[in-house]
């Protein structure tokens, strides 16, 4: 695989910033200034920059309950996406969603999820409207290892692929659903290999290496688009932190795993082959983290300094006509 | 004007929808060449081919989810999911998607969708086909809960429905789909949240809701000859409830009884008892009552069906109960 210069750096600078994003959600969380729960994706960087590298803004993603990756990879803001940790107004789903429930269909990101696998049927039926209507738009769906044992993988999938439709299916087999390994949650340990069934083509692929996803997303985008149907990527990986913040995620995982997987960093490597192949300079990349670093500073003041949603608006948009709106993406 | 029965109106309503407007498709089990189960689509898969009317595998989760993510990306999905009780396996995805994408989102996406099935008990369908189910939708915000009782209506209400920006039950009794009625040919909507008096009268409002409403006037038609005269009234939505016109007939009457062929917990008569209860206490001559679903499983045998199920005779004597208390 050969990445440009332009690419490349581009690659580095998204993983990046989604790191330096849920180091900093992380953080605000332990500071009491993120309500509720959230999931980090700290580990996983490289698939949804990867994969969203090759969509348009009109192309549509349906992510998972770790969805901040997929959320700024997709092109919503460090600025919104963080604002809505925070409960804030200024969040991208004005405050009424938080970490699982984040929507921005101005830039094609029809929400992170808090329903495991939900978003494989819905992903389904965003390519059966670009099919019907003959648009050359693409639908994504990111799933965790959890979703594949739920009824939405197969009915999901089987439907996508007996009626041709343009998606693209990304497992992230993180190898662990909350503490539930995958080796004990199912025998066959290459979801992949479960496309054959039901007729797609099946991908597996290094997760953490994210030119070789960035190759397997961009066959999967470009058979989709050519209305060739839906392919089954997955990526095996691992979040290096816990299933949520505050939870130490060792109990049940290995020292030596984690470690393991943690020396796999996608964003070193990436950083080290960046450097080998002069790609880049150490100078630009040190340059980009400074930048990356203003961005998620910057996205931290903003929701600090951000208005919280007024109570007189929770119960508007229930239905429509309730308020300004109602345009669909 | 001509009389068609039930069945006739909805599709004519879906046929004139579908050839307005080439974003209505149409998924479930038989819906294609073979027209429905219920004939709900005869003769429309002709006319519109494959893609809109798509035939699905028994997947009722899957394809409902399926038409969520159509919906918010420019079609108009009708789910024709047969028997209510099939949609039992899509309620996570209507409940936890459908429902809340548009308040979750704060507008900016929307799901027009219909999910539409039979309902009701009477044929022997037993415990997996019988389920009316209208409950579980009303109390979820985001949905719209119709359920008519004529052809006139079933017309008038599935094409507001399917012109409807949010979800929308519709649910058809089983016994109401062969009843014939006046149906206009022209176009007209009926819009939701609009109750209809089906009978006037003065001594005790019924509220009735889907086949309810005739079994409650053939009842209604019985107690006049007893000098008793009953309002009947069709709520034809239950989500969003005209309690406008509830209100305004128990203020006349002073009585109410809700006529309901589902579960009394939680039910619709539950909330139109505390509405009215909470609203129009002080005209309340006699406590309120309801006429439900024996609180068991649907059984099989007619004998034990019959049991369960309300009927003019147990309407009858329920009106009676009321104007004695």
């Amino acid at each position: 695989m050969k990445a440009d210069k332009e690419l490349g750096l581009a690659l580095y600078r998204k993983m990046l910033e989604i790191r330096r994003f849920e180091e900093a959600a992380a953080d605000s969380f332990q500071h009491g200034l993120v309500p509720g729960f959230i999931h980090t994706y700290i580990g996983e960087e490289a698939v949804a920059t990867g994969v969203c590298a090759h969509l348009r803004q009109d192309d549509v993603v349906f992510s998972s309950h770790r969805g901040h990756g997929h959320a700024l990879a997709k092109g919503v803001s460090a600025r919104e996406a963080m604002a809505e940790l925070w409960g804030r107004k200024t969040g991208c789903s004005h405050g009424r969603g938080g970490s699982m429930h984040l929507f921005a269909p101005e830039v094609g990101l029809l929400g992170s999820n808090g329903i495991v696998g939900a978003g494989i049927p819905l992903a389904a039926g965003a390519g059966y409207s670009f099919k019907l209507l003959k648009l050359d738009r693409v639908s994504v769906s990111f799933f965790g290892d959890g979703a594949v044992n739920n009824w939405s993988f197969h009915e999901g999938i089987n439907l996508a692929a007996v009626w041709g439709l343009p998606v693209v299916f990304v497992c992230e087999n993180n190898l662990y659903a909350t503490q539930m390994s995958f080796a004990k949650a199912t025998k066959e340990q290459d979801v992949y290999k479960r496309a054959a069934n039901y007729g797609l083509p099946g991908v597996g692929v290094d997760g953490n290496d994210v030119l070789a996803i960035y190759e397997a997303a961009g066959e999967a985008v470009r058979r989709a688009r050519a209305g060739e149907g839906p392919t089954l990527i997955e990526c095996k990986t691992y979040r290096t932190m816990g299933h949520y913040v505050g939870d130490p995620g060792t109990g049940y995982r290995p020292k030596e795993e984690i470690a393991k997987w943690k020396a796999r960093c996608p964003i070193e490597r990436f950083k080290q082959k960046l450097l080998a192949e002069a790609w880049a300079s150490a100078e630009e990349l040190s340059q980009a983290e400074e930048q990356v670093q203003a961005l998620i500073d910057d996205a931290v003041e903003f929701s600090r300094s951000s208005p919280w949603p007024d109570p007189a608006e929770a119960m508007t948009n229930v239905y429509a006509g309730t308020a300004e709106g109602g345009a669909n993406a | 004007m001509r009389e068609i029965t039930f069945t006739e109106a909805a599709r004519e309503g879906l046929a004139e929808e579908m050839r307005r407007d080439p974003t209505i498709i149409v998924l479930g089990e038989g819906i294609g060449p073979r027209g429905g189960n219920f004939q709900t689509t005869l003769g429309l898969f002709a006319l519109y081919g494959e893609e809109r009317l798509r035939d699905t595998p028994i997947s009722e989760a899957g394809f409902t989810g399926l038409c969520i993510g159509a919906a918010l990306t420019g079609l108009r999905p009708i789910v024709d999911i047969m028997f209510a009780d099939f949609g039992l396996d899509a309620l996570g995805m209507l409940i936890n998607q459908a429902a809340k994408l548009r308040y979750l989102s704060d507008g900016r996406l929307k799901v027009p969708l219909v999910f539409r099935g039979c309902m009701g008990g009477g044929n022997s369908s037993a415990a997996h086909h019988s389920g009316c189910y209208y409950p579980f939708f009303m109390h979820i915000p985001g949905f719209k809960v119709v359920i008519p009782a004529t052809p006139y209506d079933a017309k008038g209400l599935l094409k507001a429905a399917i012109r409807d920006d949010d979800p929308v039950v519709f649910l058809e009794h089983r016994f109401l789909l062969n009843t014939k009625g006046p149906v206009p040919e022209e176009e007209y909507l009926i819009p939701f949240g609009q109750a209809k008096v089906a009978r006037e009268g003065k001594d005790a409002t019924v509220v009735a809701i889907s086949l309810m409403v005739h079994k409650t006037l053939e009842a209604a038609e019985r107690l006049a000859g007893e000098g008793v005269s009953v309002e009947v009234i069709d709520p034809r939505t239950l989500a969003p409830l005209d309690m406008g016109t509830i209100l305004k007939s128990v203020q006349k009457t002073g009585r109410l009884l809700i006529v309901d062929e589902d579960y009394g917990p939680c039910g619709a008569g539950a909330e139109i008892a505390t509405q009215v209860a909470g609203r129009a206490l002080d005209y309340l001559d006699a406590p309120i009552r309801r006429v439900n679903l024996g609180f068991a499983t649907m059984p099989f045998s007619p004998t034990l069906e019959k049991a369960l199920l309300p009927n003019v005779d147990t309407i009858a004597q329920a009106v009676r109960d009321l104007l004695a208390a």
